[in-house]
Protein backbone atom coordinates (compact mmCIF):
# COMPACT_ATOMS: atom_id res chain seq x y z
CA UNK A 1 0.00 0.00 0.00
CA UNK A 2 1.34 3.29 -0.68
CA UNK A 3 2.45 5.99 2.45
CA UNK A 4 0.04 8.35 1.33
CA UNK A 5 -2.71 5.76 1.24
CA UNK A 6 -2.28 4.68 5.32
CA UNK A 7 -4.96 6.14 6.80
CA UNK A 8 -3.09 6.02 10.55
CA UNK A 9 -0.34 8.27 8.47
CA UNK A 10 -2.63 10.36 6.76
CA UNK A 11 -4.63 11.02 10.74
CA UNK A 12 -1.17 11.31 12.07
CA UNK A 13 0.16 14.15 9.84
CA UNK A 14 -3.20 15.97 9.97
CA UNK A 15 -3.16 15.73 13.34
CA UNK A 16 0.95 17.19 13.60
CA UNK A 17 0.13 19.84 11.27
CA UNK A 18 -2.90 20.87 13.24
CA UNK A 19 -0.51 21.08 16.22
CA UNK A 20 2.03 22.58 14.58
CA UNK A 21 -0.34 25.46 13.31
CA UNK A 22 -1.87 25.94 16.64
CA UNK A 23 1.80 26.79 17.88
CA UNK A 24 2.40 29.49 14.62
CA UNK A 25 -0.49 30.79 15.74
CA UNK A 26 0.06 30.89 19.93
CA UNK A 27 3.34 32.52 19.02
CA UNK A 28 2.15 35.25 16.33
CA UNK A 29 -0.72 36.17 19.08
CA UNK A 30 1.92 36.42 21.93
CA UNK A 31 4.26 38.89 19.58
CA UNK A 32 1.19 40.79 18.40
CA UNK A 33 0.02 41.80 21.89
CA UNK A 34 3.43 42.62 22.70
CA UNK A 35 3.46 44.94 20.12
CA UNK A 36 0.11 46.18 21.38
CA UNK A 37 1.78 47.40 24.44
CA UNK A 38 4.94 49.09 23.48
CA UNK A 39 5.26 52.39 21.92
CA UNK A 40 5.20 53.89 18.72
CA UNK A 41 1.44 53.38 18.93
CA UNK A 42 -0.85 54.26 16.36
CA UNK A 43 -4.26 56.23 17.59
CA UNK A 44 -5.12 57.09 13.81
CA UNK A 45 -5.14 53.70 12.83
CA UNK A 46 -7.04 52.59 15.61
CA UNK A 47 -9.79 55.01 15.60
CA UNK A 48 -9.82 54.23 11.92
CA UNK A 49 -10.05 50.58 12.53
CA UNK A 50 -12.64 51.24 15.14
CA UNK A 51 -14.79 52.95 12.50
CA UNK A 52 -14.17 50.15 10.49
CA UNK A 53 -14.96 47.36 13.10
CA UNK A 54 -17.14 49.06 15.30
CA UNK A 55 -19.30 51.51 13.67
CA UNK A 56 -20.31 49.76 9.78
CA UNK A 57 -20.88 46.55 11.52
CA UNK A 58 -23.97 48.00 14.04
CA UNK A 59 -25.85 47.67 10.61
CA UNK A 60 -25.41 43.74 10.13
CA UNK A 61 -25.41 43.41 14.54
CA UNK A 62 -28.47 45.51 14.86
CA UNK A 63 -30.38 43.18 12.10
CA UNK A 64 -29.41 39.83 13.15
CA UNK A 65 -30.23 40.37 16.97
CA UNK A 66 -33.20 42.25 16.14
CA UNK A 67 -34.75 39.12 14.33
CA UNK A 68 -33.35 36.72 16.61
CA UNK A 69 -34.84 38.55 19.84
CA UNK A 70 -38.33 38.08 17.69
CA UNK A 71 -37.91 34.40 16.83
CA UNK A 72 -37.13 33.84 20.48
CA UNK A 73 -39.90 35.29 21.76
CA UNK A 74 -41.97 33.64 19.25
CA UNK A 75 -40.47 29.85 19.63
CA UNK A 76 -39.97 30.07 23.26
CA UNK A 77 -43.62 31.15 23.35
CA UNK A 78 -44.93 28.69 20.83
CA UNK A 79 -42.71 26.19 22.69
CA UNK A 80 -43.57 26.84 26.77
CA UNK A 81 -47.02 27.17 26.14
CA UNK A 82 -47.24 23.40 25.91
CA UNK A 83 -46.68 23.08 29.47
CA UNK A 84 -48.36 26.56 30.56
CA UNK A 85 -45.00 28.11 31.37
CA UNK A 86 -45.61 31.30 28.83
CA UNK A 87 -44.39 34.12 31.91
CA UNK A 88 -41.20 32.80 31.42
CA UNK A 89 -41.10 34.24 27.45
CA UNK A 90 -39.44 37.33 28.74
CA UNK A 91 -36.84 36.25 30.81
CA UNK A 92 -35.53 33.52 28.31
CA UNK A 93 -35.33 35.90 25.66
CA UNK A 94 -33.10 38.42 27.62
CA UNK A 95 -31.17 35.27 29.36
CA UNK A 96 -30.53 33.74 25.77
CA UNK A 97 -29.31 37.19 24.42
CA UNK A 98 -27.12 38.75 26.72
CA UNK A 99 -25.28 35.42 27.67
CA UNK A 100 -25.33 33.35 24.31
CA UNK A 101 -27.01 34.91 21.49
CA UNK A 102 -25.70 38.34 20.92
CA UNK A 103 -21.77 37.53 21.53
CA UNK A 104 -22.25 34.69 18.98
CA UNK A 105 -24.01 36.36 16.32
CA UNK A 106 -22.17 39.41 16.60
CA UNK A 107 -18.52 37.45 16.91
CA UNK A 108 -19.66 35.54 13.33
CA UNK A 109 -21.37 38.25 11.87
CA UNK A 110 -17.88 40.82 12.64
CA UNK A 111 -15.74 37.35 11.65
CA UNK A 112 -17.56 37.42 8.13
CA UNK A 113 -17.48 41.12 7.55
CA UNK A 114 -13.93 42.49 9.08
CA UNK A 115 -12.06 39.05 9.76
CA UNK A 116 -12.17 38.59 5.63
CA UNK A 117 -11.35 42.46 4.77
CA UNK A 118 -8.47 42.44 7.32
CA UNK A 119 -7.28 39.33 5.67
CA UNK A 120 -7.29 39.85 2.41
CA UNK A 121 -5.60 43.67 2.64
CA UNK A 122 -3.25 42.11 5.11
CA UNK A 123 -2.52 39.49 2.52
CA UNK A 124 -2.38 41.53 -0.76
CA UNK A 125 -0.04 43.89 1.09
CA UNK A 126 2.19 40.81 1.69
CA UNK A 127 2.13 39.26 -1.81
CA UNK A 128 2.60 43.10 -3.26
CA UNK A 129 5.43 43.37 -0.80
CA UNK A 130 3.74 46.59 0.68
CA UNK A 131 4.82 44.89 4.24
CA UNK A 132 8.46 44.42 3.30
CA UNK A 133 8.07 47.91 1.95
CA UNK A 134 7.11 48.91 5.87
CA UNK A 135 10.36 47.07 7.34
CA UNK A 136 12.63 48.89 5.11
CA UNK A 137 11.28 52.38 6.29
CA UNK A 138 11.26 51.11 9.50
CA UNK A 139 8.08 50.64 10.64
CA UNK A 140 7.27 47.37 12.61
CA UNK A 141 4.11 45.72 10.46
CA UNK A 142 3.34 44.40 14.04
CA UNK A 143 2.34 47.40 15.10
CA UNK A 144 1.13 49.25 12.24
CA UNK A 145 -0.70 46.78 11.08
CA UNK A 146 -2.02 43.95 13.54
CA UNK A 147 -1.97 46.11 16.63
CA UNK A 148 -4.46 48.36 15.49
CA UNK A 149 -6.75 46.02 14.31
CA UNK A 150 -6.21 43.81 17.49
CA UNK A 151 -6.70 47.02 19.59
CA UNK A 152 -9.85 48.30 18.10
CA UNK A 153 -11.78 44.67 17.42
CA UNK A 154 -11.14 43.42 21.24
CA UNK A 155 -12.52 46.92 22.19
CA UNK A 156 -15.77 47.56 19.64
CA UNK A 157 -16.83 43.89 19.99
CA UNK A 158 -18.23 44.37 23.67
CA UNK A 159 -19.50 47.98 22.35
CA UNK A 160 -21.55 46.27 20.01
CA UNK A 161 -22.44 43.42 21.56
CA UNK A 162 -23.86 45.78 24.08
CA UNK A 163 -25.90 47.79 21.70
CA UNK A 164 -26.99 43.81 20.31
CA UNK A 165 -28.51 42.81 23.85
CA UNK A 166 -30.54 46.38 23.87
CA UNK A 167 -32.13 45.53 20.54
CA UNK A 168 -32.74 41.86 20.97
CA UNK A 169 -34.46 42.22 24.18
CA UNK A 170 -36.27 45.22 22.53
CA UNK A 171 -37.21 42.20 19.29
CA UNK A 172 -38.60 40.41 21.67
CA UNK A 173 -40.68 43.13 23.80
CA UNK A 174 -42.16 43.99 20.07
CA UNK A 175 -43.53 40.62 19.45
CA UNK A 176 -44.11 39.72 23.18
CA UNK A 177 -46.21 43.08 23.49
CA UNK A 178 -47.79 43.74 19.96
CA UNK A 179 -48.41 39.95 18.67
CA UNK A 180 -48.40 37.73 21.62
CA UNK A 181 -50.56 40.31 23.54
CA UNK A 182 -48.07 40.50 27.19
CA UNK A 183 -48.82 43.41 28.97
CA UNK A 184 -45.99 45.74 28.21
CA UNK A 185 -45.42 46.67 31.71
CA UNK A 186 -45.41 42.77 33.06
CA UNK A 187 -42.95 41.87 30.30
CA UNK A 188 -40.50 44.54 31.24
CA UNK A 189 -40.80 43.47 34.68
CA UNK A 190 -40.23 40.24 33.85
CA UNK A 191 -37.33 41.00 32.06
CA UNK A 192 -35.06 42.52 34.67
CA UNK A 193 -36.43 40.59 37.15
CA UNK A 194 -34.48 37.75 36.91
CA UNK A 195 -31.35 39.41 35.21
CA UNK A 196 -28.30 38.87 37.22
CA UNK A 197 -24.94 41.32 36.29
CA UNK A 198 -22.94 37.99 35.46
CA UNK A 199 -25.32 37.51 32.56
CA UNK A 200 -24.18 40.69 30.88
CA UNK A 201 -20.72 40.66 31.82
CA UNK A 202 -20.12 37.19 31.13
CA UNK A 203 -21.86 38.01 27.60
CA UNK A 204 -18.93 41.16 27.10
CA UNK A 205 -16.24 39.08 28.04
CA UNK A 206 -16.86 37.01 25.38
CA UNK A 207 -17.44 39.26 23.30
CA UNK A 208 -14.23 40.70 24.17
CA UNK A 209 -12.62 37.54 23.56
CA UNK A 210 -14.20 36.94 20.40
CA UNK A 211 -13.37 40.31 18.42
CA UNK A 212 -9.67 39.42 19.46
CA UNK A 213 -10.01 36.33 17.78
CA UNK A 214 -11.10 37.93 15.42
CA UNK A 215 -8.55 40.13 14.04
CA UNK A 216 -5.98 37.63 15.63
CA UNK A 217 -7.10 35.03 12.63
CA UNK A 218 -7.70 38.28 9.75
CA UNK A 219 -3.85 39.19 10.69
CA UNK A 220 -2.85 35.82 11.09
CA UNK A 221 -3.65 34.38 7.69
CA UNK A 222 -3.37 37.25 6.19
CA UNK A 223 0.04 38.08 6.88
CA UNK A 224 1.30 34.60 6.09
CA UNK A 225 -0.45 34.23 2.77
CA UNK A 226 1.69 33.49 -0.12
CA UNK A 227 1.53 33.27 -4.02
CA UNK A 228 -0.37 35.88 -5.19
CA UNK A 229 -4.47 36.81 -5.97
CA UNK A 230 -4.93 32.54 -5.15
CA UNK A 231 -3.32 32.51 -2.30
CA UNK A 232 -4.85 35.85 -0.79
CA UNK A 233 -8.40 34.22 -1.61
CA UNK A 234 -7.25 30.92 0.02
CA UNK A 235 -6.00 32.81 3.41
CA UNK A 236 -9.21 34.96 3.55
CA UNK A 237 -11.57 31.98 3.42
CA UNK A 238 -9.27 30.40 6.75
CA UNK A 239 -9.44 33.54 8.46
CA UNK A 240 -13.15 33.30 8.46
CA UNK A 241 -13.35 29.45 8.96
CA UNK A 242 -11.12 29.25 11.62
CA UNK A 243 -12.22 32.51 13.17
CA UNK A 244 -16.06 30.51 13.58
CA UNK A 245 -14.72 27.76 15.11
CA UNK A 246 -12.64 29.34 17.67
CA UNK A 247 -15.69 31.39 18.60
CA UNK A 248 -17.71 28.61 19.14
CA UNK A 249 -15.32 26.93 20.73
CA UNK A 250 -14.31 29.55 23.16
CA UNK A 251 -18.10 30.63 23.49
CA UNK A 252 -18.48 26.82 25.45
CA UNK A 253 -15.12 27.42 27.41
CA UNK A 254 -15.98 30.71 28.87
CA UNK A 255 -19.55 29.58 29.90
CA UNK A 256 -18.26 26.37 31.41
CA UNK A 257 -15.83 28.91 33.45
CA UNK A 258 -18.38 31.65 34.02
CA UNK A 259 -21.11 28.96 35.09
CA UNK A 260 -20.54 25.67 35.60
CA UNK A 261 -18.21 26.55 38.64
CA UNK B 1 36.17 55.90 -1.39
CA UNK B 2 37.49 54.14 1.70
CA UNK B 3 39.75 51.44 2.33
CA UNK B 4 37.14 49.20 4.08
CA UNK B 5 33.88 48.61 1.67
CA UNK B 6 30.42 49.90 2.54
CA UNK B 7 28.90 46.08 2.12
CA UNK B 8 30.93 43.39 1.94
CA UNK B 9 29.54 39.79 0.77
CA UNK B 10 31.43 36.63 1.62
CA UNK B 11 30.32 33.22 0.80
CA UNK B 12 26.40 33.95 0.86
CA UNK B 13 23.97 30.98 0.75
CA UNK B 14 20.30 30.91 0.19
CA UNK B 15 18.41 28.01 -0.99
CA UNK B 16 14.29 27.79 -0.71
CA UNK B 17 13.74 24.07 -0.40
CA UNK B 18 16.20 22.02 -3.03
CA UNK B 19 16.32 24.96 -5.44
CA UNK B 20 19.73 27.11 -4.60
CA UNK B 21 19.34 30.38 -5.48
CA UNK B 22 22.42 32.06 -3.88
CA UNK B 23 25.15 29.62 -4.16
CA UNK B 24 28.72 30.99 -2.47
CA UNK B 25 28.26 34.73 -3.62
CA UNK B 26 30.91 37.58 -3.13
CA UNK B 27 30.96 40.86 -3.57
CA UNK B 28 31.93 44.25 -2.05
CA UNK B 29 30.32 47.69 -2.69
CA UNK B 30 32.89 50.39 -2.29
CA UNK B 31 31.41 53.56 0.23
CA UNK B 32 29.46 56.15 -2.14
CA UNK B 33 30.19 53.54 -5.01
CA UNK B 34 27.58 52.73 -7.68
CA UNK B 35 27.15 49.07 -8.36
CA UNK B 36 25.07 47.63 -10.92
CA UNK B 37 24.62 43.39 -10.62
CA UNK B 38 23.17 42.02 -14.13
CA UNK B 39 22.33 38.51 -14.57
CA UNK B 40 19.68 37.18 -16.17
CA UNK B 41 15.49 36.49 -15.11
CA UNK B 42 15.06 34.55 -12.27
CA UNK B 43 19.21 34.21 -10.94
CA UNK B 44 18.64 35.99 -7.55
CA UNK B 45 19.10 39.51 -8.03
CA UNK B 46 16.03 41.00 -6.07
CA UNK B 47 16.84 37.62 -3.65
CA UNK B 48 20.12 39.28 -2.87
CA UNK B 49 19.13 42.67 -2.38
CA UNK B 50 16.71 41.14 0.31
CA UNK B 51 18.89 39.27 1.80
CA UNK B 52 21.31 42.24 2.23
CA UNK B 53 18.71 44.29 3.41
CA UNK B 54 17.35 42.07 5.90
CA UNK B 55 14.14 40.94 4.34
CA UNK B 56 15.11 37.43 3.82
CA UNK B 57 17.20 35.61 6.18
CA UNK B 58 20.21 34.06 4.02
CA UNK B 59 20.76 30.28 4.83
CA UNK B 60 25.04 30.93 5.72
CA UNK B 61 27.77 33.46 4.58
CA UNK B 62 28.70 36.97 6.15
CA UNK B 63 27.15 40.47 4.60
CA UNK B 64 29.14 43.09 6.32
CA UNK B 65 27.58 46.89 6.53
CA UNK B 66 30.10 49.18 7.47
CA UNK B 67 32.30 46.19 8.81
CA UNK B 68 29.33 44.98 10.85
CA UNK B 69 28.10 41.49 9.91
CA UNK B 70 23.99 41.50 10.30
CA UNK B 71 23.93 38.06 9.52
CA UNK B 72 22.00 36.64 12.27
CA UNK B 73 21.65 39.71 14.78
CA UNK B 74 18.78 40.12 16.63
CA UNK B 75 15.29 41.64 14.93
CA UNK B 76 16.23 45.15 17.41
CA UNK B 77 19.89 45.42 16.11
CA UNK B 78 19.29 44.94 12.39
CA UNK B 79 16.02 47.74 12.31
CA UNK B 80 18.95 50.02 13.62
CA UNK B 81 20.94 49.04 10.95
CA UNK B 82 18.01 49.45 8.27
CA UNK B 83 17.55 52.62 8.68
CA UNK B 84 20.71 53.54 6.50
CA UNK B 85 19.17 51.84 3.72
CA UNK B 86 16.59 52.95 1.29
CA UNK B 87 15.12 50.21 -1.44
CA UNK B 88 13.00 50.86 -4.10
CA UNK B 89 10.93 47.15 -4.77
CA UNK B 90 10.89 45.88 -8.43
CA UNK B 91 7.27 45.57 -8.22
CA UNK B 92 6.82 49.29 -6.64
CA UNK B 93 5.36 48.50 -3.26
CA UNK B 94 3.29 51.54 -2.88
CA UNK B 95 1.14 51.35 0.04
CA UNK B 96 -2.20 52.04 -1.80
CA UNK B 97 -4.09 53.30 1.42
CA UNK B 98 -2.29 55.67 1.49
CA UNK B 99 -2.00 59.23 -1.23
CA UNK B 100 0.84 59.16 -2.89
CA UNK B 101 2.99 62.36 -0.85
CA UNK B 102 2.09 60.23 2.23
CA UNK B 103 3.86 56.99 0.69
CA UNK B 104 6.67 59.11 -0.12
CA UNK B 105 6.93 60.83 3.32
CA UNK B 106 6.45 57.35 5.05
CA UNK B 107 9.94 57.06 5.88
CA UNK B 108 10.51 60.59 7.10
CA UNK B 109 7.78 60.83 9.48
CA UNK B 110 8.47 56.82 10.18
CA UNK B 111 11.58 57.14 11.07
CA UNK B 112 12.67 60.87 11.36
CA UNK B 113 10.05 62.15 12.83
CA UNK B 114 9.16 64.82 10.74
CA UNK B 115 6.11 66.29 11.41
CA UNK B 116 3.83 65.77 9.05
CA UNK B 117 3.04 69.53 6.59
CA UNK B 118 7.25 69.82 6.64
CA UNK B 119 7.79 66.10 5.38
CA UNK B 120 4.42 67.20 2.91
CA UNK B 121 6.74 69.41 1.61
CA UNK B 122 9.88 67.07 1.21
CA UNK B 123 7.74 64.78 -0.94
CA UNK B 124 6.16 67.67 -2.73
CA UNK B 125 9.70 68.36 -3.54
CA UNK B 126 10.97 64.58 -4.45
CA UNK B 127 8.22 64.11 -6.30
CA UNK B 128 9.11 67.23 -8.36
CA UNK B 129 12.69 65.28 -8.73
CA UNK B 130 11.29 62.06 -10.63
CA UNK B 131 9.03 64.42 -12.98
CA UNK B 132 5.73 64.17 -11.10
CA UNK B 133 4.12 67.37 -9.97
CA UNK B 134 2.40 68.63 -7.09
CA UNK B 135 -1.03 67.36 -8.52
CA UNK B 136 -0.30 63.76 -8.24
CA UNK B 137 0.71 63.82 -4.50
CA UNK B 138 -3.21 63.63 -3.57
CA UNK B 139 -3.58 61.08 -5.77
CA UNK B 140 -3.83 57.26 -4.67
CA UNK B 141 -1.15 54.84 -6.10
CA UNK B 142 -3.93 52.67 -8.03
CA UNK B 143 -4.78 56.18 -9.94
CA UNK B 144 -0.90 55.96 -11.63
CA UNK B 145 0.05 54.44 -14.61
CA UNK B 146 2.97 51.74 -14.08
CA UNK B 147 5.73 53.94 -15.01
CA UNK B 148 4.15 56.71 -12.38
CA UNK B 149 4.43 54.37 -9.63
CA UNK B 150 7.62 53.06 -10.40
CA UNK B 151 8.48 57.40 -10.14
CA UNK B 152 6.67 57.39 -6.68
CA UNK B 153 8.73 54.66 -5.29
CA UNK B 154 11.88 56.18 -6.06
CA UNK B 155 10.92 59.20 -4.64
CA UNK B 156 10.04 56.76 -1.93
CA UNK B 157 13.19 55.86 -1.47
CA UNK B 158 15.64 58.39 -1.37
CA UNK B 159 12.95 60.59 0.85
CA UNK B 160 14.84 60.10 3.55
CA UNK B 161 18.16 60.52 2.12
CA UNK B 162 19.72 57.04 3.36
CA UNK B 163 23.23 56.10 3.44
CA UNK B 164 22.75 52.90 0.82
CA UNK B 165 20.33 53.25 -1.59
CA UNK B 166 18.66 49.83 -3.39
CA UNK B 167 17.21 50.04 -6.79
CA UNK B 168 15.67 47.30 -8.24
CA UNK B 169 14.98 47.78 -11.86
CA UNK B 170 14.63 51.36 -11.66
CA UNK B 171 14.23 52.10 -15.66
CA UNK B 172 11.57 48.56 -16.10
CA UNK B 173 8.51 50.26 -17.92
CA UNK B 174 9.75 53.82 -18.40
CA UNK B 175 9.81 55.52 -21.60
CA UNK B 176 13.70 55.83 -22.92
CA UNK B 177 13.41 59.76 -21.93
CA UNK B 178 12.26 59.64 -18.46
CA UNK B 179 14.31 56.07 -17.24
CA UNK B 180 17.19 58.48 -18.79
CA UNK B 181 16.20 61.38 -16.25
CA UNK B 182 16.31 58.64 -13.82
CA UNK B 183 19.42 57.50 -14.76
CA UNK B 184 20.35 60.79 -13.68
CA UNK B 185 18.38 61.15 -10.52
CA UNK B 186 20.12 57.79 -9.65
CA UNK B 187 23.94 59.37 -10.52
CA UNK B 188 23.09 62.34 -8.87
CA UNK B 189 22.19 60.49 -5.37
CA UNK B 190 25.26 58.34 -5.64
CA UNK B 191 28.15 60.31 -7.16
CA UNK B 192 26.64 64.09 -5.58
CA UNK B 193 25.15 63.51 -2.33
CA UNK B 194 27.85 60.29 -1.94
CA UNK B 195 25.09 57.68 -1.13
CA UNK B 196 26.31 54.12 -1.84
CA UNK B 197 24.12 52.49 -5.08
CA UNK B 198 23.65 48.82 -5.70
CA UNK B 199 21.30 48.24 -8.66
CA UNK B 200 19.75 45.45 -10.14
CA UNK B 201 18.72 46.60 -14.37
CA UNK B 202 18.31 44.60 -17.53
CA UNK B 203 19.09 48.11 -19.05
CA UNK B 204 22.44 48.31 -20.62
CA UNK B 205 22.16 51.88 -21.13
CA UNK B 206 21.27 52.56 -17.54
CA UNK B 207 23.97 49.96 -16.46
CA UNK B 208 26.73 52.02 -18.36
CA UNK B 209 25.17 55.32 -16.93
CA UNK B 210 24.75 55.13 -13.35
CA UNK B 211 26.91 52.08 -12.78
CA UNK B 212 30.67 53.02 -11.49
CA UNK B 213 31.40 48.87 -11.51
CA UNK B 214 29.35 46.19 -12.95
CA UNK B 215 29.01 42.79 -11.63
CA UNK B 216 27.12 39.68 -13.31
CA UNK B 217 25.01 37.03 -10.63
CA UNK B 218 24.88 33.49 -13.35
CA UNK B 219 24.16 30.67 -11.07
CA UNK B 220 24.11 31.82 -7.64
CA UNK B 221 27.51 33.67 -7.93
CA UNK B 222 29.05 36.41 -9.20
CA UNK B 223 31.22 35.12 -12.32
CA UNK B 224 32.53 38.95 -13.32
CA UNK B 225 32.80 42.08 -11.79
CA UNK B 226 34.60 44.70 -13.04
CA UNK B 227 34.12 49.13 -13.91
CA UNK B 228 31.84 49.63 -16.28
CA UNK B 229 34.25 50.89 -18.94
CA UNK B 230 36.09 47.64 -19.26
CA UNK B 231 32.72 45.78 -19.71
CA UNK B 232 32.91 45.32 -23.27
CA UNK B 233 36.34 43.85 -22.89
CA UNK B 234 35.79 41.63 -20.27
CA UNK B 235 36.88 38.20 -21.94
CA UNK B 236 34.11 37.01 -20.53
CA UNK B 237 31.61 34.90 -22.82
CA UNK B 238 28.94 35.14 -20.08
CA UNK B 239 28.72 38.89 -19.85
CA UNK B 240 29.42 39.19 -23.84
CA UNK B 241 26.36 36.91 -24.50
CA UNK B 242 24.30 38.91 -21.76
CA UNK B 243 25.27 42.83 -22.45
CA UNK B 244 24.80 41.83 -26.38
CA UNK B 245 21.46 39.68 -25.94
CA UNK B 246 21.98 37.28 -27.63
CA UNK B 247 20.24 33.68 -27.51
CA UNK B 248 23.28 31.90 -28.27
CA UNK B 249 25.82 31.35 -26.24
CA UNK B 250 27.16 29.73 -23.13
CA UNK B 251 24.05 30.60 -21.10
CA UNK B 252 21.35 29.04 -22.09
CA UNK B 253 17.79 29.69 -21.25
CA UNK B 254 15.28 27.18 -20.27
CA UNK B 255 12.99 27.33 -23.07
CA UNK B 256 12.71 24.42 -25.62
CA UNK B 257 13.01 25.34 -29.22
CA UNK B 258 10.86 24.22 -31.62
N1 LIG C 1 9.96 33.88 -1.25
C1 LIG C 1 10.39 32.96 -2.13
N2 LIG C 1 10.06 31.67 -1.97
C2 LIG C 1 10.50 30.74 -2.82
N3 LIG C 1 11.26 30.98 -3.88
C3 LIG C 1 11.62 32.24 -4.12
C4 LIG C 1 11.20 33.30 -3.25
N4 LIG C 1 11.71 34.46 -3.72
C5 LIG C 1 12.40 34.14 -4.82
N5 LIG C 1 12.37 32.82 -5.08
C6 LIG C 1 13.04 32.11 -6.17
O1 LIG C 1 14.35 32.58 -6.24
C7 LIG C 1 14.76 32.72 -7.58
C8 LIG C 1 15.36 34.10 -7.78
O2 LIG C 1 14.34 35.07 -7.64
P1 LIG C 1 14.62 36.62 -7.83
O3 LIG C 1 13.33 37.31 -7.60
O4 LIG C 1 15.76 37.01 -6.99
O5 LIG C 1 15.01 36.71 -9.36
P2 LIG C 1 15.59 37.97 -10.12
O6 LIG C 1 17.01 37.69 -10.43
O7 LIG C 1 15.30 39.20 -9.35
O8 LIG C 1 14.74 37.91 -11.45
P3 LIG C 1 14.07 39.12 -12.27
O9 LIG C 1 15.14 39.74 -13.06
O10 LIG C 1 13.09 38.43 -13.13
O11 LIG C 1 13.46 40.03 -11.28
C9 LIG C 1 13.56 32.47 -8.44
O12 LIG C 1 13.72 31.22 -9.04
C10 LIG C 1 12.40 32.44 -7.50
O13 LIG C 1 11.54 31.40 -7.87
MG1 LIG D 1 13.99 40.69 -9.44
Amino acid sequence: MPRRMNPLATIGRGFLSILATTGRIALFAVSAVSHCVRPPFYPRLVLRQFLEIGYYSLPVVGLTTLFSGMVLALQSYTGFARFSAEGAVATVVVLSMTRELAPVLAGLMVAGRVGAAMAAEIGTMRVTEQIDALTTLSTNPFKYLIAPRLIAATISLPILVLIGDIIGVFGGYVVGVYKLDFNAATYITSTVQYLEQIDVVSGLVKAGVFGFLVALMGCYHGFNSRGGAQGVGAATTNAVVTASILILVANYIITELFFAG
Amino acid sequence: MSDSPKIRIRDLRKSFGSKVVLDGLDLDVGDGESVVVIGGSGTGKSVLLKCIIGLMEPDSGIIEIDGENVVGLPRSERDAIMRKFGMLFQGGALFDSLPVWENVAFGLMAAKHVPRPEARKVAVDKLAQVGLNEEVSTLSPSELSGGMQKRVSLARAIATDPEIIFFDEPTTGLDPIMADVINDLIVKCTRELGATGLSITHDMASARKIADRVAMLYQGKIIWAGPVAEIDSSGNDYVDQFIHGRAEGPIQMAVRRG
